[in-house]
């Protein structure tokens, strides 16, 4: 047998209009994690869905090699039967079965037919372990915290006498500590003998946990490095990402910050599902006009339920608290009356908080700002038109034209068509909640420069981010959040990762992993 | 060749269901040796399926944000006696009566769209519910009775037709009408291709512009001479046309309508664009309730009769309708043109299967196929475009 446990060789995949993969080939030594790494349709996924069969044998060309037999795998089941397991990006767990259910769904413990509980406890019980989670195998998945979730899909794979496992994006919904966890668990079970992938697009995980790297552009392997032979930095593998150079990730900016724009005073608000467990409690800020401010804190921490509750009470009962805008108070009773009032949030979750999917790129544009458009309750569609496509210029968004559908569109063309609809809605306030989650790194120059432009123009932008290069980069200011409350407020110049680290893991109250836990 | 095949088969999804209609058409042509479009049966096809279609009108805009309405038939019942009740019994006004008879459907469209909207119940389990309800009201009120008949002024809203301009053999007024909506699509389509290509978005070739024009002229002037050879243009299809129209433009143009696609489409992304999710739920209820009492007054004014039977298995018509005419079960998806075009191939199937004398067992079964098979080609086409 080679060292090689798994070769891909010369493989191509074409969709009609496109090659999403062309002569590709890996290969991966046993017992090594080896990343992959590209940009948004590089064609990490394909080459994944090609390699466990999502895509069966005779859709693609080129040979897979899987410990030295060549495998022509018909399904998915037949590439987890040799042990190739892949955990995707969006859990596949059914949150109302318990742990023990999902770990051994469609692989049930048996007897003749009728499932064996007992074992089923005891095997969950055993798998549990393995991974480090301290949970009750009857437990509904549903009641665990996302972070938690990825470790019932790691021993889920376990379950499946696992010898590749593939990790696509595991900790893009993770906090820091989880993914801290997740990364230790990888190098555990490396040791064990266990081989991996991992796609992310967090290359300092990438780097930390990585014996080899191997780059796709376009649907072309680029290059393999060896983490250990070659001096392999963050900045080397962004350039072989993206084909140049990256001279600086964040823009140049001069901020020109001008008078306070917004005033959130004694904000309290109640847990949506708990009435009686504070979300937020007692948050007080500023933001002026021209300033870029970054909400940093760890999942759960309140921040996307602290910017929900301010725009227009979209999270949350009984809210206490103030808003004074522009000197003057305001009320944010409904989502209306926050646009009204000059407010936008651009939500984390693009496909199902931000975009009508099966609608197209100007429909999406125009849907806040309608009224602008109407006269007399009938839409203006040439004004429309015109708008649109106007955005699409200035986002700078990639489609033949504004007719495309949005739920085709790249992740990062997608964020700027929700970007793009905000900003046509003309507000004075930004929210914008994870703005370059999943997004690859030439999108996210290009949403930063938005960004930017934004704040240039005098308006107060609001930054949540669970990256904190990310935040330390973009804002003028950084607030940090805890278990419901503000814990620091840290000005540019001082801000580093570890100051902000601090913060975030200094509680007042109780320390809790997720927001979705429960008590 | 070639190219006709790939023009046949871009556009099959957007016409595939005309095409069903005029295929269907011309089986039962031959099937019932042209009986099926002589013209009383023609007249005869838009009686007996209009207030189906008007059903259809407004399910569709229930279906496309996401919902489903089991109620309308025993609503169109319910309104259906009341009329006869406010009519006959009390002796009031047509007109008042039949104001009266809107009031009440939109109330009862209020009624549920108000569990729908505010308090969440969903949609299938309010309207079964209102199902069983307001039949059962309708029993009540007509003490298991039949009410009838209704004043002669009243019925002419169903079985009326337009005067005519003078005293011919062919009915002047449709053959006129026909003439005039031909100018005015044509002139319509000309501008909006003109705009089309001034925007530069992928227009169809002129080749198949120039056809489909042509091709509609003659079916539009083809149908009118068509009523125009019999009695002329029933009331009711100018009441069926107007609402088509006002339906049609406040779905694509309208605030109104695009917030109802918005809503079907990603209800939480609607709601945090600005949409008020609630309230446009509210009022496609209202509006369904509205439609519905229209319905029920046409089929009242048809029968001349109020019925405790009255209205059965609409609901089912006209949902079969919508599906037909592509509307999607998820919701976002499906057009008034659509659901108008279900409701049609169900009508002839009806009508031509009754025509060659099937019985009521075998137009059920067919009618049931139809609508599965319907559905699946939809599916097909749209996974056949992902892929």
């Amino acid at each position: 047998m080679s060292e090689y446990i798994l070769e891909m060789r010369g493989i191509v995949k074409s969709f009609p209009g496109v090659k999403a993969l062309d002569d590709v080939n890996i290969r991966v030594r046993k017992g090594e994690i080896q990343s992959l790494c590209g940009e948004n349709g590089a064609g990490k996924s394909t080459l994944m869905k090609v390699l466990s069969g999502v895509y069966p044998h005779g859709s693609y060309e080129g040979d897979i090699l899987f410990e030295g037999q060549t495998c022509e795998f018909k399904d998915i089941k037949q590439s987890e039967e040799k042990g190739i397991v892949i955990i995707h990006q969006e859990l596949a767990l059914i949150p109302y079965l318990s742990i023990a259910e999902n770990i051994f769904l469609g692989n049930e413990r048996s007897k003749k037919g009728i499932i064996d509980w007992n074992e089923t406890i005891v095997k969950t019980s055993e798998l549990l372990k393995k991974v480090g989670l301290n949970e009750n195998p009857n437990t509904l998945v549903g009641d665990i915290g996302v972070g938690k979730q990825q470790l019932v899909e790691i021993a889920k794979a376990l379950s499946k006498k696992v010898k590749l496992l593939i990790l696509d994006e595991p900790t893009a919904a993770l906090n820091e500590n989880d993914s801290e966890n997740l990364l230790r668990l990888m190098l555990e079970f490396k040791r064990e003998g266990m081989t991996c992938i991992l796609i992310s697009h967090k290359l300092n995980e990438v780097s930390k946990v990585s014996d080899s790297i191997t780059i796709l552009r376009d649907g072309h392997t680029i290059e393999t490095l060896d983490m250990k032979a070659d001096q392999v930095t963050e900045d080397r593998i962004i350039s072989g990402m993206v084909g140049r150079d990256m001279t600086s990730r964040y823009p140049e900016r001069q901020p020109n910050i001008g008078d306070v724009a917004l005033e959130v005073r004694d904000w309290t608000v109640y847990h949506e599902h708990h009435p009686d467990r504070k979300a937020l409690d007692n948050i007080n800020m500023t933001i002026r006009r021209g300033e870029i401010v970054g909400i940093a804190g760890l999942m759960g921490a309140g921040r996307t339920e602290l910017a929900m509750s301010i725009f227009g009470k979209s999270y949350g009962r009984s809210i206490s608290g103030t808003l004074v805008k522009d000197g003057k108070e305001v009320r944010n009773n409904t989502v209306n009356q926050a646009i009204d009032n000059g407010f936008a949030y651009v939500t984390e979750d693009r496909k199902e908080y931000g975009l009508i999917l099966m609608d197209d790129i100007k429909r999406n544009i125009s849907l806040t700002g309608l009224r602008k458009l109407t006269k007399r309750a009938v839409v203006n569609e040439r004004e429309e038109v015109l708008v649109a496509e106007d955005m699409r210029k200035r986002m700078n968004i990639k489609s033949p034209n504004i007719l495309q559908k949005t739920g085709n569109l790249s992740g990062g063309n997608q964020q700027k068509v929700v970007l793009g609809k905000w900003i046509f809605a003309e507000p004075d306030i930004l929210i914008l909640d994870e703005p370059t989650r999943g997004i690859d790194v030439g999108a996210k120059y290009e949403i930063y420069t938005i960004i930017h432009q934004l704040a240039a123009q005098g308006k107060a932008v609001i930054v949540i981010s669970s990256e904190l290069p990310e935040v330390i980069g973009l804002s003028d200011r950084i607030y940090v959040m805890n278990a419901g409350k503000i814990t620091g407020e840290v000005e540019r110049a001082d801000a580093s990762q570890e100051t902000l680290m601090k913060y975030m893991t200094n509680t007042g109250g109780v320390k809790r992993g997720s927001d979705h836990q429960t008590v | 060749m070639e190219a006709i095949t790939k023009l046949f088969k871009s556009n099959v999804r957007q016409y595939g269901m005309i095409i069903a209609l005029i295929v269907i058409m011309i089986l039962f042509t031959v099937l019932t040796g042209g009986l099926l479009v002589k013209p009383i049966n023609i007249t005869n096809l838009i009686l007996q399926n209009s207030y189906i279609l008007v059903l259809a009108i407004g399910m569709v805009l229930v279906i496309i944000t996401g919902h489903i309405d089991l109620s309308v038939g025993s609503i169109a019942a319910f309104v259906g006696a009341m009329s006869a009740i406010m009519m006959v019994d009390w002796g009031l006004p047509a007109w008042v009566a039949v104001v009266a008879s809107l009031v009440i459907g939109g109330l009862i469209g209020a009624w549920q769209g108000f569990w729908v909207a505010y308090v969440k119940i969903p949609a299938f389990i309010v309207t079964l519910a209102g199902m069983l309800l307001f039949r059962g009201l309708t029993m009540i009120v007509l003490e298991g009775q039949s009410i009838s008949p209704f004043p002669a002024g009243f019925t002419k809203i169903s079985s009326g037709f337009v005067p005519n301009l003078a005293d011919t053999a062919t009915n002047l007024v449709a053959i006129l009408a026909g003439i005039a909506f031909t100018v005015l699509y044509v002139f319509n389509e000309l501008r909006a291709r003109r705009e089309q290509l001034k925007y530069k978005f992928d227009v169809s070739s002129s080749g198949l512009f120039i056809f489909k024009l042509v091709a509609i002229a003659v079916v539009l002037n083809l149908f009118t001479f068509m009523l125009a050879s019999y009695a002329g243009i029933p009331n009711i299809l100018v009441l069926l046309f107007v609402l088509i129209l006002a339906y049609s433009f406040m779905m694509n143009k309208t605030v109104m309508g695009r917030h109802v696609y918005a809503l079907g489409g990603n209800e939480k992304a609607a709601g945090l664009s600005g949409v008020k999710t609630k309230k446009v739920t509210f009022w496609v209820f209202v509006n369904m309730g509205v439609l519905a009492a229209v319905s029920g007054l046409i089929f009242a004014a048809r029968l001349d009769a109020a019925t405790p039977r009255a209205g059965t298995n609409f609901e089912l018509d006209a949902i079969a309708a919508c599906f037909i005419g592509g509307a999607s079960a998820s919701g976002g998806i499906g057009t008034v043109f659509g659901a108008i075009i279900g409701g049609l191939v169900m009508g002839v199937l009806n009508n031509g299967m009754s025509l060659i004398g099937l019985g009521i067992d075998w137009q059920q079964g067919i009618k049931g196929l139809v609508l599965l098979l319907a559905v699946a080609f939809d599916i097909y086409n749209k996974n056949k475009r992902v892929a």
